[in-house]
Formats: structure tokens, C-alpha cells, sequence
């Protein structure tokens, strides 16, 4: 039988507010333990929470962006249940009037495009951290993330494949970064992922039997997990058995999920509404402001770079995706003339320092003006690329002081495009090396390589490499 | 006159005129309450050395020409003891509680402070304020100044039973059913619900979130206007306190009340377990309001029967949330043997809470749970949108209400933990009050063929206080019951 996964995803996202969501406390992320809380976030007798603004406009800002109803009137409600790492036993959460209802999410995959439709999205308090002794029976609560303002996004149960999924979240990341509301750092929590999923026969209409999958932390994770849960459903379902409604743990380590309780452990929650925060009201204003001031995200930025600058698809999304790249690539192009340039920079040397060598997309160590001073020189062919990297290193180890100029004058690195010159070093490597020169004769053409390698070596690596390749093959045809 | 029989206004005016020392009068009333706390056991704690040595400094302070705005200055004020005080163990009269001391001042001590009050200590109380006549106190029952057989009614009984047994000279109590008036009304004081949002809830350790009022227990109208000009306004802290326009209460009160109108509410006086002595007092007073030149007529609250379960399901359900941080984890009372996390949570909770907050606790637990939220508290929540909508038709036409602040005067110790249907039946003339957050005040009227004190009670619009007091005050100008003193003895008042 042919099996169709049906997901619903509920995401929690930080909100980078400078301050807790019911007090001033800081909400960096880290710090000692209990640093970062006041008697109010510790829940202490007497203290109430106090709603900080700023979180309603970060949250409306998600919410306009993912296409919600704003509810006008809301409010916020309790949270019952008892745990260490929530010190009043109950969060602050929103249950009956959510900020945002019935949005809707546009995502790319190779099957093209796909809505996913938002449920609704709320705005909550996080909860402390527990930290089990690793010296013995003991359990320690840290409050530093009490507090800390969360939105849940609920999702329909849209996705039908882990690609829809991931294709989703980095829309979310990125949208949240263009708004500048979350830090979405999955590594550190600030984006968390839980995922609803069951399987069905291709065809039915009816909904399996789900489970929620909790603890997924990185994008890779949230792949293997679907990969193995969806798996352990549907050999349950083909070895005659039932799926049961629970929710289930990722184990990283094991690749595996486990069981955490099941629907009849399931806790009663006894909401109620929070009776010592007044309901929010959204203004027209307000919404108008918050519209008017929605960035240009992703989609439309590299739908931009595509019309105007002549990139290809998959390269403006890949500059686009990030708000820090698009940032870059759009403060150079308004002042240098060369985009394609710049593009072949972004992404063959910035990607290849983000991906393998741990540069951060937000602190890329030189400005706009001083990239497009090397895209200058780079377009004007005045070194070439082997040592145009050498230099761009250099940049990005050095940041806006390097002095391009002075770096290549220092080391002679002006590209060699005297044509007297190379075809002099091409005959001195051809005459240095005969047995070489005997096996290309007997058809082993690839040899070429060695010869232009020999010159430019011969040439301190700086001559232009176009030339080069002319004169070796000039020279040898000629033989 | 002896120091602790003044007003806390006339103490004042004496400290600031030199005619004794802030010390003076600090020592005065803890001499009351050495003589007399061993009988009443108003008190909690008593913080004798910070009072003195805070009565020393203040003093400097007043003759160096500081507090000079402040009627109150240099008067020592009691506490209840759910109000946060900082390093001062703040009970609320549970076990649960240990000896938590917090690490900070709720927004009213820190004002108190501010006007050159001194705080001497804190008030015994029903344990979280659940209660009607401080015996689920852990620390004991407080008794009755007026019969030290009867109780003070609660849950603020012992800032009524110390302001009426001179052991306090004026008190911070809390009201979310009728906890300020009840009291104050069995011990012939004079007690102020606010507004619901006029004070700060900063600190105040919460039972019921949506009812819970910080007032002050006086001697009169006037101790209490001081003392709510001193704590009122708007709070940073506190989300649902408001910001408020007038001037001060003190400085607007005055005898002419004339042309004022008053709505004598029908219903109290067809009610089943009114005490006739009740009414005829509280039709007294309406009279002797008329006299001053008043109009008093009869209006209908014809929801009183509703207004008790109303009540008792929305402050349950708040109660039981509230209380929940009480779990043994961070502070306070943990049980000494449990198995594991939830056994810690049942253990400790189940040693630590007494009898009443555990049924409570229970019945909120019970009203919120999956499947009851819409017959139980969804329906109180409709009720209150009722109450709220009658009353602010009658304030469309009248100024105050008038009617009785409890259906009987004190009850014998004991007599209500057995019956305790009635008990939650005395807060029927005060709940409706905090369910619609209007302000509240009761004042003395008269006393039972037992000696025992009657309180009528002056129910306003939101945010009419001064009103409410000027009625109050003009009352009080033309009658002395709120200037008897209690005999602090088993003679039921009949001296």
C-alpha cells in the first residue's frame, strides 16, 4: 500500500525584545544561572506581570506577515499545570481570543508552490530550565528563561513531506529576521519546532491517528524525525496494529522517538483568563503602521534581483533568504555597476566562509563600500581570480581597515597581462620540460594543465589566466 | 487623652505639634498590645525594635521640617499580613508560608514609607484571606474585643480587632468577598473597600485577582480618607490599577451631604437571615442621613440570591490557580518525607494548607476543569456582567447605596466552621460590591440588645470614594457609635 504523511506543525519562536514579556528583566540568552530574573519572573508571592508593548508590536508584525486575521480586542488566560521550571505553576498564554487567526504561508519546493495555512498564532511566556546534576540525585531550576516572550504559530495539517516542512520553517526564519522580531536560532532555542504527525492510505480522506513529536532542534533533526516517526507508523499500521495519540520525545543521539504520555495522561490545563493583565486592543493605527512598515521579504526581493539584475532563480532566492546577504548585496549594487560581480562573490566565497568556516551572515567584517572596491578591481581585471580570493580573505580577516590598494601594490599582485612576457616563460617552461612536451604530442592533451600551471607559477601566480591558456596551446600546436 | 485612644489624625497633629514624640506614640501602642494581644491575637508579628528605631528616625525627620505634606506622619500602622512587607515574615496566616520573608515592599508599604508612616506590625487574618472570621488562621482565631468569645468576622479580623482593641491606631486590610467591611462591622470600626484598580495590588499577596482591594480600617471616615490619599493612585507594577483624577479624599470631606441621594436596597430587608437589631440600626442611619438632608428611597437589587455562587466560583477558580506556586519547590513550607516530584507537590501542599484554602483550592479546581469551565465559571462570569449592568442603572439616579454590611452582628467562636453554608451566606450584603469593583465602606450604626456593634454599609460608583466618605463622615459628625471602646473582655459589650 502507498502511504500518505499528513504534519501540522506548531512552531514557538523568541521574540527579541529587549526585555521579558511581564518584566524588565533582560532576555538575553545564557547567563548564569538565576541572573537574569527579578521576584516578578520568579513568580514570587504578591508580584504581577505587567505586559510590555513591545511584544504586541513584534507579534503583530509576525502576524500581518504571515497573512492573519489581528484580532482587535485580545486577551491573555492561564495556563494551569505544576513543574519546577514554571515557578507560578501556570503560564501566561493565550487560549480563547489568539492575536492572529487563519494566516497563510506561500512555500517553494521542486513540486513548485504550496500554501500552508495558519491556524492561529498566540503570544506566551517561556519557562526556566531544569538542570539535572551530573554529580547525583539533584535537580536545579534556572528562571533566566521565565519569561523570555514566545508566539506559537499552529499550522494546519498541510505538509505532506519533510521538504514542505523545511521549505516552511526557512520561510518562517527568514521572514522573522526581515522583520528583525527573533533571533530564530534553532541551536539555541529561539525556534522550536513540534511536529503533529500521522500517516494514511494515497487517497483517503480521513485523518490517521497523530502523534506530536517535542525536543527536534535543528533543521536536519526535524527531517530524521518525521523520516523514523513516519516509518514506525506505517510498520505499525502494516503489521495490523494501531498508532497510538501521544506525544513523543526526539532522542538525537538514539534517532529515535519515544514516548512521553499518552492522550489519557493528557493534563487539564484549566484555562481561565489571566485576570491581572487587562485585554489588548489593536488599534486601526496601530495595524495600518505595522502594515505600512512590513519590509520587502524574500519572495519579492528575489523576484527583484531576478527582474532587475539578471540573476538566476536560484541564486537571487539564495542571496534573498538571508536578510544580512540581501542587505549586502543590495547596499553594493547602489553603488557599483557590476552585479553579476558581486553575486559570483556572495556566493562562492561568503556562502563558502558561512557554511564551512562558522562566519555569521549578521557579521560579515567589511562594509558595502569596501566590497564594491574590490568588485572594482575585480571587474576591471586588475588581479585575477586565484589571487582575487587571496585578497578577499584578507578583507574579511580585516574588515573595513584593509587597505586593498596598498595590500596588492605591497605584494605585487597586479594581474600580468603582458603578451611578450608569457609567451617568453611559456617556451622556457616548454624547453625545461621535453618528456611532457613528447606525451602531449602522442595525444595526452591533458597535460596542457601542467604547462599552465609551470607559467604561472614561473609568473608569481599573477598572470592572467585567459592569456596563459592561449599561449601554452599557441606554443605547443606550433611544435 | 491617652495616646491610643486618639484618631490616627489627632496622634499626628499631636506628634507634629509636639505634644508627644512619634516614639511616644509607637511605645503607646505597643503597650496596648502588650496588655491586650495575649487575649485578642490580632497580631502575627509584632516588629517592636524596626518600629522604635523607625519612630526615631522619623521623628528627626518631622522636627527637621520633613513629611510636611503628610497627615499620617510619624503614625504607627498595622498590617495585614498578605500585604508583602520586605524581611518582615509575611504569613498570610498559612503554614505554607513558613516564615517567607520577601525580598521586596508591595507599592503600598513603599507609599506608607514615603509619608513618614510607621509600620509595627502584621495582622492575623483567615488563612490567604479565606474566611469570615479569622479561625482558619494558622496562627489561632482572633477574638472579639467586643466578647472574646465572638469572633472579629474576617478574613481582615485583625486589623478591625486592633484598631477596636486600640492595639492599632489605623490598618491596611484586604477585601475581595467583604473582608474589610464584615470585620470592621462585627468590631464596630470603620473599613474601606476601594475601587476595584484605586490601589495598587502590587504585593499583595493575591487570593482572587479580579475582587482583591487593599483599604484601610479605621477608627472613622476621616483616618480612612488620610490613609487612602497615602496609598491610592496609579502603579507601574500593577496592570489593572488606574490612573485617578481629584483631588485629596481627606481635604473634600465635609458634613453637607445635602440633596445627596441615597438607594435603601429593598431586598436586604426581605432577606432570610437578617438580624432585626441589623435592620432597625440600618434603617436608623438612613434616617438619621435624611435628617442631614439626604434623599433616601428604596431601590431593587433583585440578583442578591445569585451573587454568593457567583462569588464563590470565580474567586475559588482564581484562588486555585493562585495559590498553586505554593508547591514546596522555592520557598516556604516543604513536606519532610515524599517520593519523587508530584509526591513532593502533594505532600506539602496537603501538610501545608489548612481546611479551608484545600476545599477552595478544590471547588476552583473543580469549576475550571475540562468540560465544567462553561456551566460553572463562564456562567459566573455572565452573572457579574449582570450585577455590574444593575448597579450602574442605579448609579444612573443615585449618588450612594445604603444598605447592611453583614445580616448579623458576631458570631460565636466556632459557630460558623460548623455551619459553613451560613458563614458564606454573611457575605451576601458585600460580595456583590467586589464582583462589580465598586468601592465599599462601613461605618457604625448601632449595637445589638448584646452590646454588640452594628455596620451599615455606603456602596458608591466606581471611583466615587469621596463621595462614599463624605457620607460617611457626615454620618459620623452627628452620631458616636465608630467613638465606643470595646471592653476586650467576655462581656458581650455590656459594660
Amino acid at each position: 500500500m502507498n502511504w500518505e504523511i499528513v504534519m501540522g506543525l506548531e512552531v514557538h519562536v523568541e521574540l527579541a525584545t529587549k526585555s521579558k514579556i511581564f518584566c524588565s528583566c533582560t532576555t538575553a540568552f545564557g547567563g548564569a544561572p538565576n541572573t537574569h530574573c527579578c521576584p516578578v519572573c520568579m513568580g514570587m508571592p504578591g508580584t504581577l506581570p505587567v505586559f510590555n508593548e513591545q511584544v504586541l508590536d513584534y507579534a503583530l508584525k509576525a502576524g500581518v506577515a504571515l497573512n492573519c486575521e489581528i484580532t482587535r480586542y485580545n486577551k491573555f488566560d492561564r495556563k494551569n499545570y505544576f513543574y519546577p521550571d514554571l515557578p507560578k505553576a501556570y503560564q501566561i498564554s493565550q487560549l480563547y481570543l489568539p492575536f492572529a487567526r487563519n494566516g497563510a504561508v506561500e512555500i517553494e519546493t521542486k513540486a513548485g508552490s504550496k500554501t500552508i495555512r495558519i491556524h492561529e498564532i498566540h503570544m506566551e511566556e517561556d519557562a526556566g530550565k531544569l538542570i539535572h546534576s551530573p554529580f547525583g540525585d539533584a535537580t536545579y531550576p534556572d528562571y533566566n528563561r521565565c519569561g523570555v516572550p514566545l508566539i506559537e504559530i499552529v499550522s494546519e495539517p498541510d505538509f505532506r513531506s519533510a521538504e514542505e516542512v523545511l521549505a516552511y520553517l526557512a520561510k518562517l526564519k527568514s521572514t522573522f529576521e526581515y522583520l528583525g522580531i527573533s533571533d530564530v536560532k534553532m541551536e539555541e532555542g529561539s525556534m522550536r519546532a513540534d511536529v503533529n504527525l500521522s500517516v494514511r492510505p494515497v487517497g483517503s480522506e480521513t485523518f490517521g491517528t497523530r502523534t506530536e513529536m517535542k525536543n527536534i532542534n535543528s533543521f536536519k533533526s526535524i527531517e530524521r524525525a518525521i523520516a523514523f516517526e513516519s516509518k514506525r507508523q506505517i510498520e505499525l499500521l502494516e503489521a495490523g496494529e494501531k498508532v497510538v495519540q501521544q506525544t513523543r520525545r526526539w532522542d538525537e543521539n538514539k534517532g529515535k522517538t519515544f514516548s512521553m504520555r499518552s492522550k489519557e495522561d493528557a493534563q487539564d490545563y484549566r484555562y481561565f483568563p489571566e485576570p491581572d493583565i487587562p485585554p489588548l486592543r489593536v488599534s486601526e493605527e496601530t495595524l495600518t503602521k505595522i502594515k505600512n512598515e512590513q519590509p520587502e521579504f524574500a519572495g519579492e526581493k528575489a523576484e527583484r534581483y531576478v527582474r532587475d539584475y539578471g540573476l538566476a532563480k536560484e541564486d537571487a532566492q539564495i542571496i534573498a533568504a538571508s536578510k544580512h546577504l540581501a542587505k549586502l548585496f543590495d547596499d553594493t549594487v547602489a553603488i557599483s555597476p557590476y552585479p553579476k560581480e558581486i553575486r559570483y562573490w556572495m556566493l562562492s566565497e561568503i556562502l563558502y566562509f558561512i557554511n564551512e568556516k562558522g562566519l555569521k551572515a549578521d557579521n560579515i567584517g567589511f562594509s558595502a563600500e569596501k566590497f564594491a572596491a574590490f568588485i572594482e578591481i575585480m571587474a576591471a581585471d586588475r588581479v585575477n581570480k586565484p589571487t582575487g580570493k587571496i585578497i578577499f580573505e584578507e578583507m574579511l580577516k580585516t574588515g573595513d581597515a584593509f587597505d586593498i590598494e596598498g595590500y596588492i601594490k605591497a605584494n605585487q599582485l597586479e594581474q600580468v597581462d603582458d603578451g611578450d612576457l608569457i609567451q617568453k616563460t611559456v617556451r622556457e617552461v616548454i624547453a625545461a620540460n621535453p618528456k611532457t612536451v613528447e606525451q602531449y604530442k602522442n595525444g595526452q592533451t591533458k597535460v596542457l594543465g601542467f604547462f599552465v600551471g609551470q607559467t604561472m607559477k614561473a609568473l608569481g601566480g599573477k598572470a592572467k589566466p585567459e592569456s596563459v591558456n592561449r599561449y601554452v596551446k599557441e606554443e605547443l600546436d606550433t611544435l | 487623652m491617652e495616646i491610643a485612644k486618639m484618631t490616627a489624625l489627632e496622634m499626628a497633629r499631636g506628634i507634629r505639634q509636639g505634644d508627644f514624640t512619634c516614639v511616644d506614640a509607637v511605645q503607646a501602642v505597643l503597650g496596648q498590645i502588650e496588655q491586650k494581644d495575649g487575649d485578642i491575637n490580632a497580631y502575627i508579628t509584632v516588629m517592636k525594635e524596626e518600629a522604635l528605631q523607625r519612630a526615631a528616625d522619623v521623628q528627626k525627620e518631622i522636627e527637621a521640617g520633613g513629611y510636611a505634606d503628610s497627615p499620617l506622619a510619624g503614625v504607627p500602622i498595622s498590617v495585614k499580613d498578605n500585604i508583602c512587607t520586605k524581611g518582615v515574615k509575611t504569613s498570610c496566616a498559612s503554614q505554607i508560608l513558613g516564615d517567607f520573608a520577601p525580598v521586596y515592599n508591595a507599592t503600598v508599604i513603599e507609599r506608607l514609607e514615603k509619608a513618614g508612616a510607621v509600620i509595627i506590625g502584621k495582622l492575623n487574618m483567615d488563612e490567604f484571606a479565606m474566611g469570615s472570621t479569622t479561625e482558619t488562621s494558622f496562627y489561632g482565631p482572633t477574638k472579639n474585643p467586643w466578647d472574646t468569645d465572638r469572633v472579629p468576622g474576617g478574613s481582615s479580623g485583625g486589623a478591625a480587632a486592633a484598631v477596636a482593641a486600640g492595639e492599632a491606631m489605623i490598618a491596611l486590610g484586604s477585601d475581595t468577598g467583604g473582608s474589610i467591611r464584615q470585620p470592621a462591622s462585627y468590631c464596630g470600626v470603620t473599613g474601606l473597600k476601594p475601587t476595584y484598580g484605586t490601589v495598587s495590588r502590587y504585593g499583595l499577596i493575591a487570593y482572587a485577582s479580579s475582587l482583591d482591594q487593599i483599604g484601610p480600617v479605621g477608627k472613622d471616615a476621616a483616618d480612612c480618607a488620610a490613609l487612602m490619599d497615602i496609598i491610592r493612585g496609579k502603579d507601574e507594577r500593577d496592570g489593572t490599577s488606574l490612573a485617578l483624577t481629584g483631588g485629596s479624599l481627606l481635604a473634600g470631606l465635609s458634613t453637607d451631604i445635602k440633596g445627596m441621594k441615597i438607594g435603601l436596597v429593598a431586598e436586604c430587608f426581605e432577606s432570610e437571615g437578617l438580624d432585626p437589631a441589623v435592620a432597625s440600626a440600618v434603617q436608623g442611619m438612613a434616617e438619621q442621613l435624611k435628617a442631614l438632608g439626604a434623599e433616601v428611597e428604596t431601590v431593587h437589587l433583585p440578583f442578591l440570591d445569585y451573587v454568593i455562587p457567583a462569588y464563590y466560583i470565580i474567586a475559588a477558580a482564581e484562588a486555585s490557580s493562585n495559590l498553586s506556586r505554593f508547591d514546596g519547590v522555592k520557598y516556604g513550607f516543604r513536606a519532610k518525607e515524599y517520593d519523587g516530584l508530584v509526591d513532593l507537590y502533594e505532600a506539602s501542599r496537603s501538610e501545608g494548607f489548612g481546611f479551608e484554602c484545600k476545599k477552595r483550592i478544590l471547588l476552583g479546581t473543580f469549576v475550571l476543569s475540562s468540560g465544567y469551565y462553561d456551566a460553572y465559571y463562564k456562567k459566573a462570569l455572565q452573572a457579574k456582567a449582570v450585577i455590574k449592568e444593575r448597579f450602574d442603572e442605579i448609579f444612573e439616579k443615585y449618588d450612594l447605596i445604603l444598605c447592611p454590611t453583614a445580616p448579623t452582628t458576631a458570631p460565636k467562636l466556632g459557630q460558623s466552621l460548623q455551619d459553613p453554608l451560613k458563614m458564606y451566606l454573611s457575605d451576601i450584603f458585600t460580595v456583590s460590591v467586589n464582583i462589580a469593583g465598586l468601592p465599599g465602606l462601613s461605618v457604625p450604626c448601632g449595637f445589638d440588645e448584646a452590646g454588640l456593634p452594628i455596620g451599615g454599609q455606603l456602596i458608591g460608583n466606581r471611583l466615587a470614594e469621596d463621595k462614599v466618605l463624605k457620607a460617611g463622615f457626615a454620618y459620623q459628625s452627628v452620631t458616636d457609635y465608630h467613638k465606643q471602646w470595646a471592653p476586650c473582655d467576655k462581656t458581650g459589650g455590656q459594660q
